[in-house]
């Protein structure tokens, strides 16, 4: 059996930034209470995180949970241990109403990376991502162009952006033009 | 005429020439001048032709306002219509032609509409082109569409690329004048984000050419320190060559930067289109000059004094060695004094007031220039070019008193402040009786989402006319914005002005007053339109007394220019015609944006590839290396076919349906929807949302559903299969995916928000591939790791397991009446599996099909297709589906609908199988006949056809219908007449629609 792949197989375009897909990420969808203690438990004793405040993610390691909605939190982790975890959060839900799936392969993930990635995003996205409206900790569920996507901030100088599996070659076009050298816009 | 003064001009690097072509004539400038300037350093006034009477035309303004230098602007990919020669920088090589003319510039057939002008009046159109209807299509609009119309339409594809830019500021400042300036400085003191955008390439907007002594610096100086001061805010962002193009509800705004319209070709995007969300929006967008309405006014060489005065201080041009000005105010003296200091002839200035004794008036008596008060232009002479004017009494009926050589004319009739991105948003004005021109009203500003005003202006665009009432208007608006942003300003004072007194204008909207209608048909007030005074007059005796009506009538300011010279002049001569004050009569409706944009910056990066998104499954690569025949299925693309070697589109589809049907087919069934649906409240809620039972379905087992909207309709089907105790998980239709989730979720959030009920839209975590054939179970076997044997997984049923070593999920589902497994794999997978299938189902016939076969498979079988069968009117009942609707249930979404009189009705068109008696295919959507007409004389129907096909499986065609009384009429023979023009009538019989394997045998094994 072959290894799994990502939908564009880690396309790479270099402009002002470089634009590269991320290999495959765990993603679970977690849908209850965010209040729930039960739920605020079962997050930290999996992924060593807290639960986030809105409009933020919050990282352990290489876990993260992040705020999607006010019912709605976005799991991240290891992408072979996805299908795991998520049992384990099922499990240790048993009696909470909530839902889990596992949505790592419904996902692509790009890294925009270079002093310009502000602006990058900026030409796609109608959120703030200024450096006082976006920065590590945050994330943004939003739209890039005509797709819905979200992006957040691991480290400085560069953000990841998460879309649906299917438009990520759309995305990347995307990307790539916004990135191309000669359109920088000397904003940020 | 026009000639290169030896020395000045500002914004000139003298020592860069730049080439250019106009007309293929090949022409100097020099880097910094406008398209505009050089034309004119080059002698060529002429410019172009107007639309209705290919009258000569000239430059008349140096900025956005300008009405008549539309050319023809590049070559090829780059070459665009109507672009305005005053805010085109000129660049090495650029190349223009003149429009709107025929065969030449210089000589112009069309202009002989201008000997008719009399019979070209407002509303000839309207008037001449009633009657008779024939006549339009065959005479008049083909020459019409020769003889109007300006630029040429590109032919080619634009081979520049674009981009928007989204910007989130507390205060955006349109309008890089001294009043945008000390706008943005007062701003941002308080520390708010600002963002001042400037149309043109240069800062500082007229003051360097009017000349102003600002905190004891030139204009220059001030404006120079003001920029400094503004670059070092990190807080600040300064934008040239980006025009505020429109203002829109919640502080939204619109602007269009020209990133490289000056620099083609050098890999930049052309145009940028900034989508800025301000808290507060300040307008400091100046004023424009209106010209004086005398016979003769669009003459080439006739010029806003504004303008002579710009292309002599900022391009070193002169626009005519004799310069007369004609005014009726102080400012335009200011053109009097620049062409005297320039070494120019001023004739004489004609002041229309009575009397005339400001400072700068007395300056040019003091420089002995004569001037005339209470005088008029009776009218210009010259064709192509001005060669004089004759002097009159402005009191008068334009007698002339005296000829004047001349070959340019300057002339001022006052300012309009530009109030058109305040009123874009509702911002009120008033019309300010001393300077005659309307200004914005503070108190009606547009508002925001909180019923506060969200802009301000600055400057002369509030109305402000002096040097020192601009600077001080505009620190206070740029203080005001900062505070309703919500930041605390600093106290900071105004600049300090000396200004220069100005005695008042007098409003002046026909000279003389009291012309004649020889002279008023000479009078033009839109110049790119041809609308003259005689124009508007007549509109309002004919009874537009409406402005908007009028503007429709004569078409005033419906040029490209969109009126910005014509509207105050035009709607003066309106409240004049009627009787009424210019307040009462009102302006026309400022509509963004303010200077046309171009159709590439709107739609950014969305073209060629980016266009809109298309979805593609895991397996998309695979299909499309291997003759795949896509077609859009929502904003997915999946195959319609695979082709083979010369196979023809219907060859493929016809083998892939027999071979399915005989041995095995593949199809990527990735694209249909998949919910999650979990809770407590879970099959109570899909009980609601199904017309059939979900609640009682066994974990492990499948169940066909049916959804119907409020009304009764039929909106999707598909397969539920019951996970767990409480999780189900839904099929949709490809286009359904997202929108049954949004439905979902509208229910659950706004209707039943206290059901314990969560769903997950997971449509793009699987691949999900269909294995159909009489060999599907033989190549699974092969592939091994789970048992699909009847006994362990039969029909309607699904399981978890392990095929060929890849986790999946295998539902035992048809949509074909096959024997068929529709496998869930992870997305991931997808594309690795399809391949093991693909490998492993050599020896047993494996070919993949398409969404046609599948659409064929399913038309043999009966089954319904949602879009096909349906199309929003579509009840269950009409399809003979009354067997997935529950008796039991108490409720379900469309329930009470389909109980209502209508529905019931036992002569609605019902679902029947249709054959023809001659074996062929009707036409998709052919209606059948039946005896009779209805009330328009049109033949009664009693049917239609929802899905046709060739049956390579019965080898004839196949239909489904909806029939009235179809169900019952079992056996009749119906007519579907053709409408290809022959008369054929195609006869078919009413049969079931279930044609092939009646009892459902092939499927359950």
């Amino acid at each position: 059996m072959s290894e799994p792949q990502t939908a564009l197989q880690g396309a790479t375009a270099q402009g002002f930034v470089t634009v590269s897909e991320d290999g495959l990420h765990g993603m679970i969808s977690l849908r209850g209470d965010l209040n729930d203690p039960k739920l605020k438990a079962a997050v930290a004793k999996l992924t060593g995180a807290e639960v986030p405040a809105a409009g933020r993610i919050s990282w352990k390691g290489d876990r993260g949970v992040a705020w999607m909605s006010p019912d709605e939190l976005l799991v991240i982790g290891p992408y072979s241990s996805a299908g795991k975890d998520a049992l384990v959060l099922s499990k240790a839900l048993k009696g909470v109403h909530h839902l889990v799936a596992n949505v790592s392969d419904a996902r692509a993930v790009f890294r925009i990376e270079g002093a310009g990635f502000r602006e990058v995003l900026a030409k796609l996205t109608p959120a703030d991502v200024s450096m006082d409206a976006f920065g590590i900790g945050q994330i943004r569920r939003s739209r890039f162009a005509q797709v819905a996507g979200a992006c957040w901030m691991l480290e400085e100088g560069s953000a990841r952006v998460v879309c649906f599996r299917s438009v990520a070659g759309y995305i990347f076009g995307l990307l790539e033009h916004a990135a191309r050298s000669g359109s920088e816009v000397g904003y940020f | 005429m026009s000639t290169r003064l030896a020395t000045g001009g500002r914004l000139l690097d003298r020592t860069r020439g730049l080439e250019f072509t106009f007309n293929g004539k090949r022409l100097r400038g020099y880097e910094g001048d406008t398209l505009a300037s050089a034309l004119l350093a080059n002698g060529q006034t002429l410019v172009g032709r107007s639309f209705k009477y290919h009258r000569p035309r000239g430059i008349v303004a140096s900025g956005a306002e300008e009405p008549n230098a539309l050319v023809n602007l590049g070559e090829s990919g780059r070459f665009e219509p109507n672009q305005r020669a005053t805010t085109t920088e000129l660049f090495q090589g650029l190349t223009a032609t003149s429009q709107n003319h025929w065969p030449s510039l210089e000589f112009d057939v069309g202009v002989l509409n201008n000997f008719a002008a009399r019979f070209l009046p407002a509303g000839f159109y309207y008037k001449t082109f009633m009657a008779p209807r024939a006549a339009w299509k065959h005479v008049f609009e083909p020459i019409i569409r020769r003889s109007a119309g300006l630029g040429k339409a590109p032919k080619d594809r634009d081979i520049d690329r674009y981009e928007h830019f989204h910007s989130h500021v507390d205060v955006l400042i349109i309008g890089g004048g001294i009043a945008g300036l000390q706008a943005a400085r007062a701003a941002g003191a308080s520390g708010a984000k600002v963002l001042l955008v400037e149309q043109t390439a240069s800062w500082g907007g007229r003051a360097p050419v009017d000349g102003a002594e600002i905190d004891g610096q030139t204009a220059e100086d001030w404006i120079k320190n003001a920029l400094v001061d503004l670059e070092s805010k990190a807080n600040v962002h300064l934008r040239s060559r980006c025009m505020g193009a429109g203002v829109y509800d919640h502080g939204y705004a619109l602007a269009y930067e020209r990133v490289a319209d000056h620099t083609p070709g050098d890999g930049r995007p052309r145009h940028r289109l900034w989508r800025i969300r301000a808290k507060q929006i300040i307008t400091a967008t100046g004023a424009i000059e209106r010209p004086l309405s005398f016979a003769g006014n669009d003459i080439p060489g006739v010029m806003l004094a504004s303008a002579v005065r710009d292309y002599i201080a900022n391009y070193g041009v002169s626009p005519g060695d004799r310069t007369v000005v004609v005014t009726n105010n102080d400012d335009a003296y200011r053109t009097a004094i620049a062409l005297k200091a320039a070494g120019l002839v001023i004739p004489v200035i004609l002041d229309a007031r009575p009397e005339a004794n400001g400072a700068l008036v007395e300056e040019a008596r003091d420089l002995r220039i004569r001037v005339e008060v209470g005088k008029g232009i009776a009218k210009v002479k010259g064709g192509k070019k001005v060669t004089g004017i004759s002097i009159c009494a402005q009191a008068g009926e334009g007698a002339a008193l005296e000829d004047i050589a001349c070959d340019a004319v300057a002339m001022s009739g006052g300012w309009s402040p530009v109030v058109h991105l305040w009123s874009h948003c509702g911002g009120k004005l008033v019309w300010d009786e001393t300077n005659a021109h309307f200004k914005p009203d503070v108190d009606k500003a547009p508002t925001n989402q909180s019923g506060e005003g969200f802009v301000k202006t600055a400057g002369t665009a509030s109305g402000a006319m002096s040097t020192g009432a601009v600077l001080q208007d505009a620190n206070d608006a740029g203080k005001a914005a900062a505070k309703a942003a919500g930041f605390s300003a600093k106290s900071t004072a105004a600049p300090r002005v000396a200004d220069v007194p100005e005695q008042p204008m007098a409003a002046v909207w026909s000279m003389p007053q009291g012309a004649g209608i020889k002279k008023r048909m000479k009078m033009w007030l839109d110049f790119q339109n041809d609308v003259k005074v005689s124009d508007v007059q007549l509109a309002a005796r004919e009874g537009f007394e409406s402005v908007e009506h009028a503007k429709r009538y004569t078409t005033l300011g419906m040029a490209t220019d969109q009126g910005k010279l014509s509207n105050i002049n035009g709607l003066a001569i309106l409240s004049q015609s009627l009787n009424a004050a210019i307040p009462q009569v009102g302006t026309t409706t400022f509509r963004p944006p303010y200077t046309p944009i171009s159709m590439g910056a709107i739609g950014g990066e969305a073209r060629g590839e980016l266009f809109q998104p298309v979805r593609q499954t895991s397996i998309h690569d695979w299909h499309a290396a291997n003759g795949a025949y896509f077609e859009p299925v929502g904003q997915w693309r999946r195959p319609y076919c695979f082709r083979r070697a010369s196979e023809s589109v219907e060859q493929a589809v016809h083998r892939e349906v027999k071979n399915t049907r005989q041995a095995l087919g593949l199809l990527d069934a990735s694209t249909l929807g998949k919910i999650l649906v979990k809770g407590p409240d879970a099959g109570k809620f899909l009980d609601m949302l199904y017309t059939n039972m979900m609640s009682n379905l066994a974990v492990g087992k499948c169940r066909y559903g049916l959804m119907c909207n409020e009304n009764g309709f039929l909106i999707d089907d598909g397969v539920v299969a019951r996970i767990d105790e409480d999780v189900w998980l839904c099929h949709t239709t490809t286009g359904g995916a997202e929108r049954i989730h949004g439905w979902m979720e509208d229910w659950l959030q706004c209707e039943w928000w206290d059901w314990k009920v969560y769903t997950a839209n997971v449509t793009e975590q699987f691949a999900q591939i269909a294995v159909v054939g009489p060999n599907a179970r033989k190549l699974l076997e092969k592939l091994g790791g789970m048992d699909v044997s009847k006994e362990t997984l039969p029909f309607m049923q699904w399981a978890n397991g392990v095929i060929g070593g890849f986790d999946a999920r295998v539902f035992r589902i048809s949509f074909s009446g096959e024997l068929s497994y529709e496998i869930a794999v992870a997305a991931s997978d997808g594309r690795a599996f399809w391949g093991a299938l693909i490998d492993a189902g050599e020896e047993f016939g494996l070919m993949p099909y398409g969404t046609e076969c599948l659409h064929i498979l399913r038309a043999e079988k009966g089954f319904i297709m949602i879009g096909d069968e349906t199309d929003g009117t579509v009840i269950p009942q009409d399809l003979g589906l009354e067997w997935a609707i529950s008796k039991k249930k108490t409720d379900y979404l469309g329930k009470r609908a389909q109980e209502r009189s209508h529905m019931t009705d036992p002569k609605r068109w019902k679902l029947v199988g249709l054959e023809t008696l001659d074996g062929s295919v009707i036409p998709d959507g052919a209606y059948a006949v039946g005896q009779g007409r209805n009330a328009n004389g049109q033949r009664i129907t009693i049917g239609r056809i929802t899905s046709s096909y060739f049956s390579p499986t019965l080898d004839r065609g196949i239909a489904m219908g909806l029939v009235e009384h179809g169900p019952d009429r079992m056996g009749e023979v119906i007519d579907f007449p053709t409408i290809d023009g022959t008369g054929t009538v195609i006869k078919a019989r009413i049969v079931n629609p279930v044609f092939f394997d009646k009892a459902g045998e092939k499927q359950d094994v």
